[in-house]
């Protein structure tokens, strides 16, 4: 870490590190991946700026899923698990004060979506969103329950390993991220072909959150470590800083 | 051997699912009260400054058929090309937005403020344009890409200088289809598809 300003435009997205727009064995990439390539400039002020969002905007339960959705204060069914982590950039430097935000299954692995009929029922208290800011080191986290391994039409015996969704804002909209968190151990993480889009295996690690007994809580809830990393911006003393950044 | 880069690699992205309205829009999404109101629901307030304009249109995939499940965010400046945080920029502009598509027609719209040109980093102008971020199931990282205006000189813009077929620069471009009402298609695939970002 330096304390060079952080002014540039954005660190160019390293494209082989993400999944694969077109890939035959996630059927519905086929129709909807982009055949040209992308057309690659240097970012502008449209990409380095962004959206902010205060504290005004978060609910003090925002960021628990067991209760942000409970009625007459009954917690939601399923495994109870505090999701943590740090959001930083490419330079290693804590992003403060950003939001995520998360989506899941309930405890048998069924959305509470109108398209999602699958056999498993739906938990009258689990909503299976949440969202928080990051603290002014960049840390997160959220009370859930573990999310069920559901079945999906794909290949003819497809299942989603147990995940949450994570959308990431950063201060910049061209670091805006989509991602999801995998568990330590699942063994379908294997065998979907939505996780093997990624072809870089050392980045699939990096969405699998390790177990971590240090934050797990005695006879209440375990504990998953994810941190997340975001595109950073060039460091440069010779930088114009802009009107308007 | 040589010495270690103190960088570390952005976390990869995933596919948003077909779920993603649970997690950003959930109101929209048939789970009202979580939250108070959807984040994002417009990007100005009623007082906003400069020419109100609506912008309609689809995700259309590679075999004609329009998305029933996309997410849309869009970014802009308010009309005088002044970026939310900006000590002089437009306080009832946010510039932020979140929209899906109509689950029945597939079609969006985003109502919000004729955005005003802005600098680039050499000094020059880029052309009033509407940055977009396009998620879904099946798109594996969110595709971006933007909305110029016919009704605006386009000649001087950087980023579209640089498209070497110039018939898709008319990918980027939203036709006037009535005062203040404009139509912008993103064609994920195939025939007319849309120029995607890399920015």
């Amino acid at each position: 870490m330096t304390d060079r300003p952080d002014l540039g435009p954005l660190i160019p997205r390293q494209r082989p590190m993400h999944p694969v727009p077109y890939d035959p064995e996630y059927k519905t990439s086929v129709p909807r991946s982009p055949k040209w390539p992308l057309l690659s400039m240097e970012s502008t002020p449209s990409e380095e700026t962004g959206p902010r969002f205060g504290h005004a905007l978060i609910g003090p339960l925002d960021n628990n899923l067991i209760l942000n959705f409970a009625k007459d204060g009954s917690p939601a069914i399923g495994e109870r698990i505090l999701m943590h982590g740090r959001v930083l950039d490419e330079n290693a430097r804590p992003v403060p004060h950003t939001l995520l935000e998360i989506w899941q299954a309930n405890a048998g692995g069924r959305y509470r979506h109108v398209k999602d009929n699958y056999l498993a029922p739906l938990d009258p208290n689990f909503g299976g969103c949440g969202r928080t800011l990051t603290d002014e080191n960049g840390c997160y986290q959220f009370l859930t329950i573990r999310p069920g391994a559901y079945p999906w039409p794909n290949r003819a015996n497809d299942w989603r390993p147990m995940h949450i969704h994570i959308s990431v804002f950063g201060h910049s909209f061209g670091q805006r991220l989509i991602t999801q968190m995998y568990f330590e151990g699942d063994p379908l993480i294997e065998r979907c072909p939505i996780a093997a889009t990624i072809k870089a295996r050392s980045q699939l690690d990096r969405l699998v959150a390790p177990l971590d007994m240090a934050r797990a809580r005695p006879l209440d809830h375990l504990a998953y470590k994810f941190d997340i990393v975001l595109r950073g911006r060039r460091q440069s003393m010779f930088e114009n800083k802009l009107e308007g950044m | 051997m040589v010495q270690p880069l103190d960088i570390l690699t952005e976390t990869p992205s995933q596919t948003a699912g077909p779920y993603v309205h649970i997690g950003c829009i959930p109101s929209f999404a048939g789970l009202p009260g979580v939250y108070p109101q959807d984040l994002g629901l417009s990007p100005i307030a009623k007082e906003a400054n400069g020419q109100i304009i609506t912008i309609t249109g689809a995700v259309i995939d590679g075999t004609g058929w329009a998305l029933r499940d996309a997410m849309i965010e869009s970014w802009q400046p308010d009309a005088a090309g002044r970026f939310a945080g900006h000590p002089e920029a437009d306080p009832a502009v946010s510039g932020f937005c979140r929209f899906a598509a109509d689950k029945d027609s597939g079609l969006f719209t985003l109502r919000t403020v004729k955005p005003g040109a802005v600098a680039h980093r050499d000094g020059g102008m880029q052309a009033p344009h509407i940055s977009l971020w396009i998620v879904a199931r099946g798109i594996n990282i969110g595709l971006s890409t933007r909305i110029y205006f016919e009704d605006e000189d386009n000649s001087n813009d950087p980023l579209l200088a640089r498209i070497e077929q110039r018939p898709r620069v008319e990918t980027l471009i939203a036709k006037r289809t009535g005062e203040g009402q404009y139509r912008f298609d993103i064609r994920l695939q195939g025939e007319g598809e849309t120029v995607f970002l890399d920015l």
